[in-house]
């Protein structure tokens, strides 16, 4: 909402100076957006003198200019007008100007292969008149020493614009705006003037306002004006709505525009002379058509509210005029309407349609129904003053009567909100200027709101009223309440924390990246899950939720490693969707690692990163979470989108339905699809949804501590066994032979090839061994030894190497 | 006498000019071994008359500890002569590179998240979180947003559904809902989580983050709501004075609404917070709309209080002068590493919120 303090004080007696009256509101919830001149886009042209106007080497037609723009400055600018002579004082537009007449930003460009470094402007172009065959001619006597100086003087002032809420409809007009601030203290409401304008005649083109269900509208009045002459309008009026950012179109149009920025008070002027007979506000059926004044054709659904005649739509009712219908020049006589539109009925019409116009923003957040009278009296006033005419009798035709809200305010619920008090007597005076008429039923306030406030409608609202005008600033500032009513995070909140660290503490650079993906990549990596498209993405390659962290990691992996990085260790933490409803989703930790180990090392061997490294970082991760190690069981079976034969998934424990974790290469197939060119590409991901809670707090979880003096011993064992045979099997074939004495079990060693037949390979464990009640002596450790080779043979099929 | 102490002055010498071990060794036994000549010297004694032997014995002993000592010191030395030879050769570049180190980093948005969380704690909010995909109900109509209310404008919507019935949340809010839906007040919940609007520019992400806040017991009201908001600014910019305005504004699901700016101004490019003339809007919040209270089965009459949600990326750009918000969800490199944060560095109240 744009507007000037001059405009303002049409309405406001002030001794506030524009800073005071700035400040004061944005402290009344008017908020100030800038407060600056509305001009600034003329400010960059310039007087300027040619200097020397030559021939163009490459075309006859275009003169090379040397101009001096002032501050001793002298540029080149090619010009095709033939009044370009030396001497010339004419208007200089700089590169970035943006020329009046076409909206077109200049830059320095090339003319016939010579550079030029903005313009010469005729008076069309800048809308000074329709002059168009040569550039402006400035008087020698005039501008003889003004060059370098803006030809646009600073006429207008500065203009305020606001940021007005969506709940503020009557602060879209600047008598609004002045009511607020006065009820502020930042001045005296003028009271309006009485009209004195006479009346001749009646309005006697029929208005119907068909009663139907959907029927938009409640209100339709008007008034015939006969025998008026439209034209420009008056400088005062062409300024307004100039400050306003808007063109001025034609006096009627202007002062309708005025009116509904003054008042808040839409209204629309047909050509009486084209209307068909008689007014008709009724729902239009689909299909019915009309051009509007946007110069767009409109095609209809149903049960929009239409303005019509006999012979079909002349505009849609507070959203925007036909062409059929429309002022001109010639107009000589006109219906002026002033109606009132349902919110509901203008919103959903102006969204099916996409219009957006000045009156339906107003109409859809709610219009004083009882300003009907005053905004045709207005426009009428100011026609008759400018275009002349004769105004016809006000007819106001409704189907609705308007109901007044009333609300029983406690004015203790104010101190109970807002934590502190002002006398009612204070209160009351500021409810009043702010338009509500107050009663007092002993403690309680009987308040009728004002017409023009749709937006309040309980006790709470004026609670809000109150404090606002009153000013924020007397709201206490309480020592905060430490009070806790349960701990800070549960148990899924702090594995988030605590393995979002666990990770990046392992050298991996968190990243955070949309929710959002590309179907393509995303195909790659849903596995089962349903695609969730997202019906109007931002673009599309972002156009499904993501069903995995992969798609976006990798797609940014890709780009790092375009960037010339070769070693890349990233991860994110975040959501992956597994159905389009609310709560189908899993928190992920998804991990990339690509690149070398140890590259260009002087002492260590150069190594490309292997499954057994993100197995390491996954494991350690999730025992650092708090999950025993020796409950850990790794699996083979893995998504689609990893390497079938390297690759594994981590489970809790043995009869796990879901996998806490995977780890492994990412498919060949993958990598080319997505083009990714690196030595190597490991990836592994961790579900957190699927870590159990063991609901035990560490205090309580912590088993006895026990451990044993006796002497340990550690033997080695090599077996050859089948090379599709798991380590992790026989591992657990051997810790079962004796879980008191065995300890511990490590495979220390395994290769295949020499010496070891087609099909097998030699694993070798070291065993320690240990009891808990006595040195185990030679004896006892040989009946071990030949247990677990005897075990591991039977079980596994393995052959002890000898 | 005078044989021993030759023998003595001549093993002195020897033992002087050898620079090996057993060598030493050699003299050792040499001179005490067996048949030693020390050794021998004693078996004599027995020999000789009780006044010599008595003298003997006494000088004998004499030389016997002086060689031993001497030997004893010898080694000594010959051992640390050696010890520090083989140092020396042994002696290594330190400044060679040591072993790859991968430092790993915490995004800023997890990092500020944490400060939130932590600040909050310490005066008793709970987390709580919410789905990203939210259904109409608890995005808008719950929070007194009802259809065709241009305050829907306000949020660029992305939607799964042709009957805008599923939606991205487009702010923290719904949690609100879901959070006294499924309990009893009080309530006094934070909710940081991700948020998402179609709209993206410099200034705007399709995807960003909010801190949600509801605290709703019997007597609670804007000044609490204004001290609550004031102590966790000071605290999250880690100033001590800090200058901030509270604003009537309007938000649906709140009422009366207001807006919070904070004082800052421009110091050699850099944006102090706390300071100056200027002033930049961070949050918006209110007293929870009774209309909401109602909605989530909450007595409007019994219960009140308040709530705000923040931009979480906004507060992080402010804090470390972070310019660029589309950065944060670009995955570079160069941009992790500059504004990520060590993982060791968790915030909390005893250790700082920040190095």
């Amino acid at each position: 909402m744009k507007f000037t303090v001059d405009w303002l004080k049409n309405h406001l007696d002030t001794k506030f100076n524009n800073n005071q009256i700035i400040d004061k509101l944005t402290n009344i919830g008017l908020e100030v957006e800038s407060f600056e001149s509305s001009t600034s886009e003329l400010d960059t042209f310039i007087v300027a003198k040619i200097i020397n106007a030559k021939t163009h080497p490459n075309a006859d037609r275009l003169k090379l200019c040397d101009v001096d723009i002032g501050s001793d400055k002298t540029i080149e600018v090619v010009c095709g007008a033939p009044n370009a002579k030396n001497g010339l004082l004419t208007v200089y537009a700089p590169p970035g100007s943006i020329i009046p007449k076409n909206q077109m930003k200049l830059s320095v460009s090339k003319i016939r292969g010579v550079t030029s470094y903005g313009m010469l402007c005729s008076e069309s172009e800048l809308l000074l008149s329709n002059e168009s065959d040569g550039i402006i001619e400035l008087k020698n006597n005039k501008y003889a020493n003004k060059i370098g100086e803006k030809y646009f003087k600073k006429t207008s002032e500065k203009v305020i614009d606001l940021s007005i809420t969506p709940n503020r409809p009557d602060c879209l007009g600047v008598r609004g705006i002045a009511r607020d601030l006065s009820a502020a203290g930042a001045g005296t409401l003028k009271i309006n003037k009485k009209s004195n304008l006479k009346y001749r005649g009646n309005q006697n083109i029929n208005v119907t306002i068909k009663k139907e269900k959907a029927q938009g509208c409640t209100i339709f009045g008007s008034c015939l004006i006969k025998g008026v002459t439209n034209k420009e309008s008056p400088k005062w009026l062409k300024d307004k709505i100039l400050s306003l950012g808007q063109k001025p179109i034609s006096a009627i149009v202007d002062i309708t525009n005025y009116v509904m920025f003054d008042l808040n008070r839409p209204l629309h002027a047909y050509d009486a002379d084209k209307i068909d007979n008689e007014v008709i506000v009724r729902s239009s059926s689909k299909g019915e058509s009309f051009e509007a004044l946007d110069n767009k054709k409109y095609i209809l659904e149903n049960d929009m509210c239409v303005i019509s005649d006999r012979s079909g739509v002349l505009g849609l009712g507070g959203i925007i005029g036909g062409t059929r219908s429309g002022t001109e020049y010639s107009t000589k006589n006109i219906l002026l309407e002033s109606a009132y539109f349902l919110p509901r009925s203008i919103r959903k019409t102006s969204k099916q349609l996409n219009i957006d116009t000045d009156a339906k923003f107003r109409f859809e957040r709610g219009i004083d129904p009882l300003s009907i009278e005053e905004g045709l009296i207005k426009a009428s006033e100011l026609i008759k003053q400018i275009c002349g005419g004769e105004i016809s009798n006000l007819d106001v035709k409704k189907i609705d009567n308007y109901k007044k809200t009333i609300i029983n305010f406690d004015p203790f619920l104010f101190e109970k909100t807002t934590g502190f008090n002002v006398e009612n007597k204070e209160l009351i005076k500021i409810l009043e200027k702010l338009g509500f008429d107050v009663s007092k039923n002993k403690k309680i306030l009987k308040l009728v709101v004002p017409s023009w406030r749709p937006d309040i409608t309980q006790s709470i609202d004026i609670v809000e009223e109150i404090v606002r005008i009153k000013g924020y600033e007397h709201i206490n500032t309480s020592e905060p309440i430490k009070t806790r009513l349960k701990p800070t995070l549960n148990y899924y909140q702090k594995l988030f924390h605590f393995l979002q660290r666990s990770v990046a503490s392992k050298g991996y650079l968190e990243t955070v990246t949309w929710s959002f993906t590309d179907s393509k990549i995303n195909q790659l990596f849903k596995e089962n899950d349903e695609e969730i498209p997202i019906v109007n993405p931002i673009s599309s390659d972002l156009n499904v939720l993501r069903n995995s962290i992969f798609p976006n990691l990798l797609f940014y992996l890709k780009k790092n490693l375009d960037r010339g990085f070769k070693d890349i260790s990233l991860f994110e933490i975040g959501p992956a969707f597994k159905g389009k409803n609310p709560g189908d989703q899993l928190t992920v930790i998804g991990a990339v690692r690509a690149g070398k180990v140890s590259r260009l090392s002087w002492n260590d061997k150069e190594r490309i990163v292997d499954t057994f490294d993100v197995k390491k970082d996954v494991i350690q991760s999730l025992c650092e979470a708090g999950i025993d190690k020796d409950d850990i069981v790794i699996d083979d079976k893995t998504p689609s989108y990893y390497h079938p034969g390297k690759s594994g998934g981590v489970y809790q424990n043995k009869n796990e339905k879901n996998a806490l974790a995977y780890f492994g290469e990412i498919h060949p197939n993958i990598i080319k699809k997505l083009d990714i060119k690196t030595e190597g590409l490991v990836i592994f991901e961790i579900c957190l949804d699927y870590i159990k809670d063991s609901k035990q707090k560490i205090k309580d979880s912590k088993s006895e501590y026990k451990f044993s003096d006796f002497q340990k011993s550690e033997r080695d064992f090599a077996f050859i066994i089948n090379k599709n045979f798991k380590s992790q099997e026989l591992v657990n074939i051997i810790k079962s032979v004796d879980d008191k004495l065995i300890k511990s079990v490590i495979v220390f060693d395994v290769f295949e090839g020499e010496n070891i037949p087609e099909g097998k390979k030699s694993i070798a464990v070291n065993v320690t061994i240990q009891s808990e009640e006595k040195t185990l002596n030679e004896n006892d450790l040989e009946n071990i030894n030949k247990l677990i080779i005897s075990s591991v043979e039977s079980k596994s099929g393995a052959k002890i190497r000898s | 006498m005078s044989d021993i102490k030759k023998i003595k002055d001549d093993y002195i010498d020897k033992l002087n000019t050898e620079n090996n071990v057993d060598k030493v060794n050699n003299i050792k036994s040499e001179l005490f071994g067996k048949n030693g000549i020390i050794s021998n010297e004693f078996k004599k004694l027995g020999s000789i008359s009780v006044e010599e032997r008595k003298k003997l014995a006494s000088d004998l002993n004499n030389v016997k500890d002086e060689l031993q000592n001497k030997i004893l010191i010898k080694i000594q030395e010959i051992e640390t002569k050696e010890i520090n030879l083989k140092l020396e050769k042994e002696k290594i570049d330190v400044t060679l590179p040591e072993r790859d180190i991968k430092i790993g980093k915490i995004h800023p948005v997890s990092q500020v998240i944490d400060e939130i969380s932590s600040i909050f704690s310490e005066i008793g909010f709970s987390v709580e979180e919410g789905p990203d995909v939210e259904n109409e109900y608890n995005n808008f109509t719950a929070l007194n947003t009802p259809d065709n209310h241009p305050a829907r404008d306000m949020h660029d919507t992305f939607y799964l559904d042709n009957n805008k019935e599923l939606l991205l949340r487009t702010h923290t809010s719904p949690v609100q809902v879901r959070t006294m839906l499924k309990g009893k007040p009080p309530f006094k919940i934070i909710a940081p989580g991700r948020t998402y609007r179609s709209d993206s520019d410099q200034t705007h992400a399709p995807m960003f983050h909010q801190v949600e806040g509801l605290h709703i017991d019997k007597n609670i009201n804007m000044g609490h709501l204004k001290g609550c908001l004031n102590y966790f600014i000071k605290e999250f910019f880690e100033v001590d004075k800090i200058k901030m305005r509270f604003r009537p504004s309007h938000f649906p699901f709140t009422e009366p609404s207001a807006e919070v700016d904070i004082g800052y101004e421009i110091k050699n490019g850099k944006i102090v917070i706390g300071e100056g003339d200027k002033w930049l809007e961070i949050l918006g919040c209110g007293m929870v709309h009774p209309n909401v209270l109602k909605n989530v089965k909450v007595n409007p009459s019994k219960y009140q209080g308040y709530a705000f949600g923040i931009g979480i990326d906004r507060l992080g750009m402010l804090k470390y002068g972070i310019n660029d918000l589309r950065a944060f969800f670009e995955t570079d490199y160069r941009w992790l590493s500059h504004f990520g944060f060590d993982p060791l560095d968790v915030p909390s109240n005893y250790r700082g919120l920040s190095r």
